[in-house]
């Protein structure tokens, strides 16, 4: 077992920028929005990422511009810091050290040099109660400094951003919690509360969400949690306060906003409609309906001319003019869950998962950025609590990308399960699926798998459901109608073949990599068929414990079927014998084959933490292993492709945990290129080829030796490309020389795909191959 | 922003037959023209001159029909009794027929005197027919005898005597002026050559055979008798080829289409079942009122006329091409060309600067009405469109979308009694269709839920009410008998299922099931 120092967890992207209110420049060139540890800057043109401010070591959990210099601005974070950036270049200017976590900031024009954060209250350790203090930012020329001068200014205050606002020109602040409204006036130094009453008749929910002041006059608005809005006035003394309500909103008021004139009040919430009331005209109001998910905040540039609004689905909206979205900035999309599973997709190569409801993501992790949604419900949304809504819960692409099988499923209580499972051809023209087949009820009940076969010839789909069927589902070949028109002449797919075993329900399924044999797992017993006839070829079962995860081994281990059972086993069965190759009490949640290579990644969830191990199917022995990778069980995982090709080629997994906010990749400096052509459970071992091979063509030398190949060598060894031609293998540890051959070039061709690579020394092998010997 | 996405109107999978090329030629005909002869239609024959008049065979005379006419252009009358099997000679001049009173009369067309006179038959002659060479006359008899007779001069040629029942069938080779076929109810077909004694070739139908048909390259026979339809080689010394039984009463009659692709047979149990003789599956079928007694088939399929028990002679003609445009033209009419093809054509020039202006989505006015939110009035608006055009698509559609929006409960509810009856009908109409069943279930629950406390205010609905439960009541014994029958069929399949072990090689090493669950029936497997 070799540990690695070159395999890292890295944390790769997904971050929320929807976490906290964006910031707009004075100039409106771009956007600042926290995202994690960092404060991304996005051009508010072109939606394109520019760069981001990196420093932080917690949550950013406030952006502000610098009211007296307008390209600078303020970030505060939980890591206890207030941090002065320059965003154009980039450059951390200052630090300023509170040493409390921080949740949100304010700043004011007519408050130079303090800024107002939120921090928790010092005497009460569980942070349930927050305080709003002015903190004074000692003017000294040290990066860092510490920011001591701390003055409370209101106590009991939410932690909500959104729930303290300045007032005009800074002479008041308000700030809003539960059924209390409270303003401080600095001149006076004194704060009135004003309360609502609790509301408890049907339907009336007072409770404060939001609040906004106006920019010129003395009016608060404030949101509430059944969708009115009320505007304070004649707030600066305790009894004749008034107010005026205005009701649009069905549910909550998530963020209110005036524009800096103070001409117009934005408000936004659940039902995705960004509504625009005319402050003097309170009864006019304009509407800009569908902006795709719940609206989360409002932000409005300083002259007025662009507002932006996030969403819950992780997304910024910028509107120019009050009407048009003009650009859109899409983080990772964190749905309710991801039953999709992470799949990778072959064309693209971008990760595939459920982003909005009824949509898929396409989403690059190389650069962070989502490519773009495709619509799988093609549906209205119906922005409602409560609703039970179309998901999209099964997900599957074709070995080439051509094709898509997603199943959307919508259960409502006391009522029939609706599922379709739809299919979706790639265009090649619009660069995007295009809906092919609609199957309404494919299976009477839930879908618990779903694969399509990777064979080139046939396009075959798999599904297995909990009705005690598996089906699979074909390509129709519609030869004669083809001549009628030209966009139907790929045919559509039907059910091919339903198969089932003793009633069992089938869990899982997989398809060796040629394709030939589909093995489903019907809860203890491992049913191999032949896809061609549909005949049942063999069972294998090792109780105790119902198969979770079925998983066919690939390229030289391509005899080795592997199945993980809900009892901690991992078996390993070879199918040339059709008996238990080896098996190890593990607790794998689960087992994913590495496309590419014959590895396989295994995690083991054990006492509260997961664990990673990498394994060839053919030794028991795992080639690498991760302790203690992170919290809580990992629930999805998925080997991703580089996207350059380094050295010969690498690939790295990554892995997405609940437990984690967002999605982590680990590159894992690995092997390989080259698929095998030939059904490759058929051929005998590589290993066994190679010395063959390697014997019969080398003159023999007592200083030469095969070493062998593998994943772990090409950390080690460079192979280059061209070994196909010659062999020519340079090795910077090893004492390794160039060996060039006249070997007739078909022979080396075969050899490079079934062997892909072989390493031959001179001299004295190295410490580390003899390990591997 | 995304614009508003209407609701989906899913494609319903059309219950009932499959379309393909055989249904779509042998549908193309028009509504049967039907005239009512004096008694069973017993013989049709096509003239195989241009005008392809038709023959029919009925009762004591013989009339001729034109290809369109209803009214017969000729009849010939001077039959002391039944006539049997009218048939034209191969130069549409001559017509021979067989009478019950044994004599075989021969009429010039365009005459109305017999020409010749037959007699020698003792019984009724059923089977009269022309040799290729036209000099020459087959029939056959009750008698048990079939005779050649010579034209010019009237005399009998030769008679054979091999039968031993009546003779109901025969028929001349087209391509050998000296060979022909009988069939008869003593079980047999016979092929006779008239320059030899005795009969060449004896075939074994082992019913009563009704009808004979040769192929024209005359390598294969059809026979039909009984329920059964049998196809023989010749060439092979008149091996079975196929017996096909897809009647359920004796088959009458047979024909084949114009490019002899298609086999076609007439039956007592009143249909016609068209054939594929590639592999002799049935490919289309045809439903009579009656019995059939006799089919032809115009040249190129032009029309088919069958003749029934009842003497209903039931005539369709195949839908000209013309037809089929001024169906397809009709909706064609509308765009004014000049209107719509204005600046159409301009191909910009190369600085031009586009205006692109957006396409502007059209919606249906339920969908405007569900984006507006009125969901009572998009109901409205659905249901408005069932009763114009009976389609329940579109209704059950937006149905299911208020479903989904969970305002379907609203939708339904203060409705009055008009309306609540339209809705109950529709209801009525479609709940059992098991394609719309889900969506109309909950419907119908919401429904009840809401006006339980209503029933009994007006008739009307509650006679409605009354019919839905009767409805879904017969709907239930439907099931149940239904599943009576899937699990008798369970039960058959599962005893012919041949078991099948299930291979276990090299099982030396511990494989738990696969050695301890053989003792367990086989896998289940159904083929979609």
């Amino acid at each position: 077992m070799v540990e690695h120092a070159e395999i890292r967890m890295v944390r790769r992207g997904g971050s929320k920028i929807n976490f906290r209110e964006p910031v707009i420049t004075n100039d409106s060139r771009f956007l600042l929005c926290a995202a994690g540890e960092s404060v991304n800057v996005y051009s508010t043109s072109t939606e394109e990422f520019v760069h981001d401010l990196q420093g932080h070591t917690d949550l950013v959990t406030g952006v502000v511009l610098n009211p007296s210099n307008h390209l600078q601005v303020y970030s505060c974070s939980a890591d206890g810091t207030v941090r002065l950036w320059d965003f154009m270049d980039g450059i951390l200017i200052k630090t300023f050290i509170i040493g409390y976590p921080i949740y949100s900031i304010y700043v004011s024009e007519k408050h130079g040099g303090v800024v107002f954060v939120v921090v928790p209250m010092a005497n009460y350790k569980s942070s349930e109660l927050f305080q709003l203090v002015a903190v004074h930012l000692p003017r000294s020329g040290d990066q860092e400094v510490e920011a001591r001068e701390l003055s409370a200014v209101l106590c009991d205050v939410s932690p909500h951003p959104g729930a303290v606002s300045f007032g005009r020109e800074g002479e008041y602040i308000a700030a809003t919690k539960g059924l209390q409204l409270e303003v401080f006036f600095f001149k006076k130094q004194k704060s009135y509360r004003f309360s609502l009453k609790s509301g408890m008749k049907k339907g009336v929910k007072n409770a404060f969400t939001c609040v906004s002041c106006h920019p010129k006059e003395d009016c608060i608005a404030t949101g509430h949690a059944d969708g009115k809005i009320r505007l304070w006035r004649n707030f600066n003394q305790k009894k004749e306060y008034t107010y005026t309500t205005l009701h649009w909103h069905h549910g909550a008021v998530n963020t209110l906003c005036f524009t800096p004139e103070g001409t117009n009040l934005l408000s936004g919430g659940i039902e995705s409609v960004l509504v625009h009331w005319h402050y003097t005209q309170e009864n006019q109001k304009d509407f800009l309906p569908r902006l795709g998910a719940a609206i989360t905040h409002i932000a409005v540039s300083p002259d007025g001319s662009l507002f932006c609004t996030s969403h819950s689905d992780n997304k910024i909206t910028i509107i120019q003019s009050c009407v048009k979205v003009s650009a859109i900035i899409q983080g990772l999309v964190k749905g309710d869950g991801v039953w999709t599973d992470l799949i990778i997709d072959p064309r693209s190569k971008a990760l595939v998962l459920n982003g909005k409801p009824g949509h898929l993501q396409f989403y690059s992790l190389h650069r962070d950025k989502q490519l773009y949604n495709l619509d799988i419900v093609q549906q209205e949304y119906i922005n409602e609590e409560g609703l039970d809504q179309f998901e999209v819960v099964k997900a599957a692409f074709d070995a080439r990308g051509d094709w898509l099988a997603t199943v959307e499923e919508r259960r409502k209580k006391g009522a029939e399960l609706e599922i379709n499972l739809k299919l979706w051809a790639y265009d090649k023209l619009t660069q995007s699926f295009v809906l092919n087949t609609t199957v309404t009820a494919p299976h009477e009940d839930r879908i618990t798998g779903m694969f399509f076969s990777p064979s080139p010839e046939t396009t075959m789909l798999v599904t297995t459901s909990l009705d005690d069927h598996f089906k699979a589902w074909l390509l129709a070949d519609h030869s004669d109608t083809k001549g009628k028109l030209a966009s139907y002449s790929e045919g559509f797919w039907s059910c091919d073949f339903v198969g089932g075993y003793h009633l069992l329900k089938p869990g899982c399924c997989s398809y060796s990599a040629d394709g030939s044999l589909l093995a489903v797992g019907f809860q203890e017993v491992v049913t191999v068929w032949s896809p061609a006839s549909w005949e049942l070829l063999t069972t294998l079962s090792q109780p105790p414990g119902a198969i979770r995860d079925l998983c066919f081994g690939r390229l030289s281990c391509s005899k080795y079927l592997l199945g993980t059972s809900t009892k901690n086993q991992l078996c390993c069965w070879n199918l040339l014998t059709c008996s238990l190759e080896w098996s190890t009490p593990m607790d794998v949640s689960l087992l994913q084959a590495d496309p590419l290579s014959e590895n396989m990644a295994a995690f083991c969830s054990q006492s509260g933490s997961s664990d990673l191990f990498v394994f060839k199917p053919s030794e028991p022995r795992p080639l690498y292993s991760q302790k203690a990778l992170c919290t809580g069980k990992v629930q999805h995982a998925v080997f991703a492709p580089r996207d350059q090709m380094l050295e010969s080629c690498e690939e790295r997994t990554q892995w997405l945990n609940r437990s984690q906010t967002s999605a982590q990749l680990t590159p894992l400096s690995r092997s390989l290129p080259q698929l095998l052509h030939t059904p490759a459970h058929v051929l005998p071992s590589a290993s066994f080829l190679c010395a063959m091979f390697v014997r019969s063509l080398l003159v023999s030398r007592s200083s030469l030796c095969l070493v062998g190949w593998g994943t772990l060598l090409h950390s080690y060894f460079q192979v280059s490309p061209e070994m196909f031609d010659q062999v020519q293998v340079r090795a910077p540890a090893a004492p390794l020389k160039d060996i060039q051959r006249l070997v007739p070039k078909p022979i080396l061709r075969f050899l490079g795909c079934v062997l892909r690579v072989v390493v031959l020394l001179q001299g004295e092998p190295s410490p580390q191959s003899e390990n591997r010997l | 922003m995304a614009s508003f996405k209407p609701t989906k109107i899913p494609i319903y999978p059309k219950l009932g037959e499959k379309v393909t090329p055989d249904t779509l030629y042998w549908k193309n005909y028009k509504a049967p023209v039907q005239i009512k002869e004096f008694g069973a239609v017993t013989s049709i024959d096509f003239s195989p001159l241009a005008p392809h008049n038709y023959a029919v065979t009925a009762s004591t005379r013989i009339h001729i029909y034109g290809p369109f006419s209803q009214e017969p252009v000729k009849t010939f009358t001077r039959f002391k009794d039944t006539a049997y099997s009218g048939k034209f000679r191969s130069d549409g001049q001559l017509l021979v027929a067989g009478c019950e009173d044994s004599v075989v009369r021969l009429f010039d067309v365009s005459g109305k005197v017999a020409l010749r006179v037959f007699k020698g038959h003792t019984k009724g002659v059923h089977v009269t027919d022309f040799t290729s060479d036209c000099y020459h006359i087959l029939t056959g008899s009750d008698d048990y005898t079939c005779r050649l007779w010579d034209i010019p001069n009237s005399t009998e040629l030769t008679s054979y005597k091999e039968h031993t029942d009546y003779i109901r069938c025969g028929t001349t080779s087209k391509l050998n002026r000296d060979i022909f076929i009988t069939g008869s109810y003593d079980h047999t077909l016979r092929v006779f050559d008239a320059r030899v004694e005795k009969s060449v070739m004896t075939m074994d139908h082992s019913q009563p055979v009704e009808s004979v048909l040769l192929y024209p390259s005359e390598g294969l026979l059809v026979s039909s008798g009984g329920r059964y339809v049998k196809v023989w080689d010749l060439l092979k010394g008149g091996q079975p080829l196929v017996s096909l039984k897809n009647h359920h009463k004796t088959v009458t009659c047979l024909g084949l289409s114009s490019n002899g692709q298609r086999l076609l047979s007439a039956s007592l149990d009143r249909h016609v079942k068209i054939y594929n003789t590639t592999n002799y599956k049935v490919v289309h079928n045809f439903d009579y009122a009656a019995s059939i007694l006799s089919l032809a088939l115009a040249p190129d399929d032009e029309s088919i006329v069958v003749g029934m028990t009842n003497g209903v002679l039931s005539i369709k003609h195949r839908k000209s091409p013309e037809e089929k445009q001024e169906v397809a033209g009709k909706q064609r009419v509308r765009p004014v060309y000049r209107v719509f093809v204005k600046g159409r054509n301009y191909v910009p020039k190369k600085d031009d600067f586009f205006v692109s202006k957006p396409v502007k989505s059209h919606l249906a006015k339920y969908d405007k009405q569900l984006k507006r939110f009125n969901i009572s009035k998009a109901l409205d608006t659905a249901l408005e469109l069932w009763r114009k055009n009976r389609k329940p698509d579109i209704t059950v559609a937006v149905m299911k979308e208020l479903d989904r929006r969970g305002t379907l409960k609203n939708a339904l509810a203060g409705r009055d009694e008009q309306n609540l009856s339209q809705l109950l009908n529709f209801l009525i109409g479609n709940v059992v269709d098991p394609r719309f069943t889900p969506v109309l279930v909950t419907a119908t629950e919401m429904i009840l839920d809401i006006y339980q406390a209503v029933v009994g205010q007006s008739s009307v609905v509650d006679r409605q009410l009354v019919r839905l439960q009767e409805l879904v009541e017969r709907e239930i014994d439907y099931q149940q008998d239904l599943l009576e029958v899937l699990g008798m069929l369970d039960t058959l399949f599962a005893t012919s299922l041949p078991r099948k072990e299930v291979p276990c090689p090299g099982s030396s090493r511990p494989n738990g099931l696969a050695e301890g669950g053989l003792g367990a029936p086989g896998p289940q497997l159904q083929a979609a």
